[in-house]
């Protein structure tokens, strides 16, 4: 049983490892010069926790032995920590503070300001963090201006509660330092760099 | 004995970058567009080129492009310079890309030197090929000390170069590198483009990717970013504009080459843009020097004088 | 006469690349030098190729020598072109030069110290007469063998002075296991640690690091360096692999290592000792190590309370302009066109020289300039 399920878990990453990982990482691209658009990855991949697949194949794209990760403590955390782990050789720590890229799930999005956010020589060294929502549509609406977007913008992401978009305002706040966000649900992702400020929409309240 | 063996038969990987290296530049990239102007250091590799050559965008090209990219490469506006048509053959046989000297036909265009004059579009992304990334370097020497004045949004030496130009020359002084403050935070070099080129950087409509190879610095401005030339109320950004117009297609607004015709002191401007230059030509345009031997040169037909290219000499 | 601006298509840069090809190979009525004979006849040149070229492989050093013509500067560039290709398997054990198979090894602070003064083979007391003799093929000398071996261990200067604590102990491998910093995997960034810091000297052009190193001794800088020890002779390399946990022999490589020793008069929390500055490179260079010890050596101004005064004392100036790779691309890509840049910088002079003339010239010139 315990054998089977750590099978499951080795689910494998990308079927072609260079040409997968392009395609990925060009549509997280996009995403992030052009925050609050929804982009569909359409990469196949199946991480051992349903809703992980876009997270899961950025995942794949940018991590290594040279990015400490950082999972949430509970089994669905542990789970796609061996599977990245096992795919990337990337480094798990538990202190979000030390994490270059975070992975959380809907049931726990945890405090953005536990996270690297830089400093002011070197605001790079901050964490992304990857959030999967159940919806990225439904929520509160967001609006968004910053570079990147045209014209103004609203998002509405499920399952983000107005402390958390409270506690983005304030990391935007003190741009050039800031944790820059993915949200993503299955196969899609929305980009939130720290260069997006974002509001409570006025238009379509809460 | 064992070298000769593996002598050309090692395959590099796909876009000639190993997978790390490509992880490496990819998240650097991402934190450069997320910190738009900000230079990021990355940990740039050696090359198959020099340093100076391009090695930095060709990194950030090698990081980005795939299989269904167009890729356009030019240098000093041109496709046909040597440079240029090195960096093109080298992605297209190393990434398997097809290649375009069409600007609207490109969705990668590497660049040196310049912006092309067609406007960019959506999807379309910019890599520049960036010698000195740091825009104070030529007033303060020390990384140290310019990465503080980055980092506190201290600009006053800056201001204080432009005025002492202003003071001696009675303006701004400075043709190409001209800086920019991008999303009024960050003072970026846009590489030595001409300031010509730097309002086309303005709310445009493509991603613009900077690479400095030797230097180990990446820097971005994503699309729809505002990207301010630096100037005084009393003296005004203004750019280059030339009082002939292009000698093969005619053109008044594009950016020229000029080019010495004899020992006589005789001349002719053409666009540097020789793409640009080309379409215009085949849609009917033509300049006071049409027919010109150049005409051949600038559409970049590879058979004319390549011989004499190669061994020097003039023909 | 009528110029041609240089524009080249892809025919043009492959005949240029024949030509260079046939350049390289010189009269082709004489035999082709062999990769074999580069790497035993030329091996002062190929260790220098390996040392800046951060690649610890004579043949391919070698090659690199015969493809680049003899441009030493030119192989070591391709050998980390090749190098920077290569999978990382993780980092080896330290060398310890104390189990040195020792060829040379020379300290001028003593008449003579534990395991004897060794000359080995050195350029140091031959008379720089040119042999020619070798002009045709030289004799095949053997060296003579010593009577007793040498010993399997050299104590380092630094243990001879242990005892008294008169030279400073070498800092401590960190506790916590952490890599020493990897320039070829991270961009240069300031202040830099020693490992840094010895990491790009080692890489660092030989003959920067010799003008910087005699610039110091000559007032610039100076740390009134002595040769306290050089030693030349093979390390062995090990690595352990994270599932072994015990290191396994990898190789053997050819280094050579210089401690420089300078006073120190001593400070409110540090008794009067020597300090030393310290050299590593592979293969055969004592003048890269010696210079690189003195280099180091200047660096550490701020640990022993030295004002910093002089370029080779400045962390930044030498580390950043140290590389030859660098340095040599940087300067060389000025051939490349700048004919966009140029126009510019023309439109702008000759602006200058109108407004320059017209302020001059006989009339309204004057009032123009007077306003």
């Amino acid at each position: 049983m315990i054998a089977a399920q750590a099978l499951t878990d080795m689910a494998p990453g990308f079927a072609d490892l260079a040409l997968d990982a392009q395609r990925t990482f060009r549509r997280l691209m996009d995403s992030m010069a052009k925050p609050g658009r929804v982009t569909d990855l359409d990469v196949l991949v199946s991480p051992p926790v349903p809703g992980f697949e876009a997270a899961g194949a950025i995942a794949l794209a940018l991590l290594d032995f040279e990015t400490p990760v950082w999972f949430p403590d509970d089994a669905d955390g542990r789970r796609l920590a061996n599977w990245v782990r096992f795919h990337c050789g990337c480094p798990v720590t538990t202190d979000p503070a030390a994490a270059a890229f975070a992975l959380a799930g809907p049931h726990n999005v945890p405090q953005i300001d536990h996270f690297n956010a830089g400093d002011a020589k070197y605001p790079e060294r901050s964490t992304t963090l990857l959030i999967v929502c159940p919806a990225l549509v439904g929520g509160a609406a967001i609006d968004l201006t910053g570079p990147g977007i045209a014209e103004p913008l609203s998002i509405a992401p499920a399952g983000l509660s107005a402390a958390f978009w409270g506690a983005v305002a304030q990391d935007r706040a003190r741009f050039q330092l800031g944790v820059d966000l993915v949200l993503t649900c299955g196969t899609q992702i929305v980009g939130l760099p720290r260069s997006t400020r974002i509001s409570p929409s006025s238009a379509k309240g809460k | 004995m064992t070298i000769a063996n593996q002598s050309n038969r090692r395959a590099y990987n796909y876009a000639y970058l190993d997978e790390q290296t490509k992880r490496m530049v990819r998240r650097a990239i991402l934190k450069a567009i997320a910190i738009p102007g900000y230079q990021v250091p990355f940990g740039s590799r050696e090359m198959p080129v020099p340093y100076g050559w391009g090695t930095g965008g060709i990194q950030l090209t090698a990081a980005i492009i795939g299989p269904d990219d167009v890729y356009k490469c030019i240098d000093q506006g041109a496709d046909d310079t040597t440079n240029a048509v090195s960096i093109r053959r080298f992605f297209a046989r190393v990434a398997d890309v097809a290649t375009t000297e069409r600007t609207q036909d490109a969705s990668i265009i590497q660049t040196r030197h310049r912006i092309p004059e067609a406007p960019l579009g959506p999807g379309q992304i910019m890599v520049y090929q960036v010698p000195q990334p740091e825009p104070l370097r030529g007033l303060e020497p020390r990384e140290t000390e310019t990465r503080a004045m980055h980092a506190y949004e201290e600009y006053g030496l800056q201001y204080l170069s432009l005025y002492e130009s202003v003071a001696a020359f009675g303006r701004i002084a400075g043709g190409a590198g001209y800086p920019v403050l991008v999303d009024e935070r960050y003072l970026m070099s846009p590489s030595p483009i001409p300031k010509f080129d730097n309002p086309k950087l303005h709310q445009s409509e493509a991603l613009h990717l900077f690479g400095a190879g030797r230097e180990k610095r990446v820097y971005a401005v994503p699309p729809h970013t505002d990207v301010r030339s630096l100037d005084f109320e009393d003296y005004p950004f203004e750019v280059q504009s030339w009082d002939e117009v292009c000698g093969l297609c005619g053109c008044g607004e594009s950016y020229k080459d000029e080019v010495i015709l004899d020992d006589a002191g005789n001349r002719m401007f053409v666009c540097s843009d020789s793409a640009y230059c080309g379409d215009r030509r085949v849609a009917g345009h033509a300049g006071p020097m049409a027919g010109h031997a150049l005409d051949g040169l600038a559409t970049g037909d590879d058979n004319t004088d390549d011989d004499a290219a190669a061994v020097g000499i003039e023909a | 006469m009528a110029y041609v601006s240089v524009k080249g298509g892809e025919r043009a840069i492959d005949n240029a690349h024949r030509w260079l090809d046939e350049k390289r190979r010189g009269d082709p009525g004489v035999a082709e030098i062999e990769v074999a004979q580069i790497r035993e006849q030329l091996s002062l040149a190929v260790d220098r190729v390996m040392a800046e070229g951060s690649c610890y492989d004579p043949e391919l050093a070698a090659l690199a020598l015969k493809q680049a013509r003899g441009d030493v500067t030119e192989a070591i560039f391709l050998l980390r072109a090749y190098r920077t290709t290569l999978p990382r398997f993780g980092m080896s054990q330290a060398v310890s030069t104390k189990d040195m198979a020792v060829q040379r090894r020379v300290s001028a602070a003593f008449k003579d110290i534990p395991g004897g003064q060794i000359l080995g083979p050195t350029f140091d007391y031959t008379h720089r007469l040119i042999n020619f003799d070798l002009a045709d093929t030289g004799p095949d000398t053997k060296a003579t063998l010593a009577s007793k071996p040498l010993a399997d261990q050299m104590p380092t200067i630094a243990s001879v002075f242990a005892h008294e604590a008169l030279l400073e102990t070498p800092e401590a491998d960190p506790a916590d296991g952490s890599e020493p910093y990897d320039l070829t995997r991270e961009p240069m960034a300031f202040p830099a640690g020693r490992d840094q810091r010895l990491q790009a000297l080692a890489r660092g052009d030989e003959g920067f690091l010799l003008s910087l190193a005699y610039a110091s001794q000559r007032g610039w800088g100076n740390t009134h360096p002595l040769c306290g020890e050089i030693r030349m002779g093979n390390v062995v390399v090990e690595f352990q692999p994270e599932e072994l946990g015990f290191p396994i022999e990898v190789g053997e490589i050819t280094v050579t290592e210089c401690q420089m020793i300078s006073n120190f008069e001593g400070s409110a929390e540090r008794p009067p000792q020597f300090t030393f500055g310290y050299g590593l490179v592979f293969g055969h260079n004592e003048r890269k190590a010696m210079s690189m010890a003195i280099v180091d050596r200047a660096l550490r101004h701020a640990e022993v309370g030295e004002a910093p005064a002089h370029a080779v004392q400045d962390e930044e100036f030498v580390l950043y302009h140290s590389d030859n790779v660098e340095a040599s691309g940087f300067v060389q890509h000025l051939k490349l066109p700048h004919y966009v840049d140029f126009q510019a910088e023309l439109q702008f002079i000759r602006r200058l020289r109108r407004e320059w003339q017209a302020a001059r010239a006989p009339g309204d010139g004057l009032s123009e300039a007077a306003e």
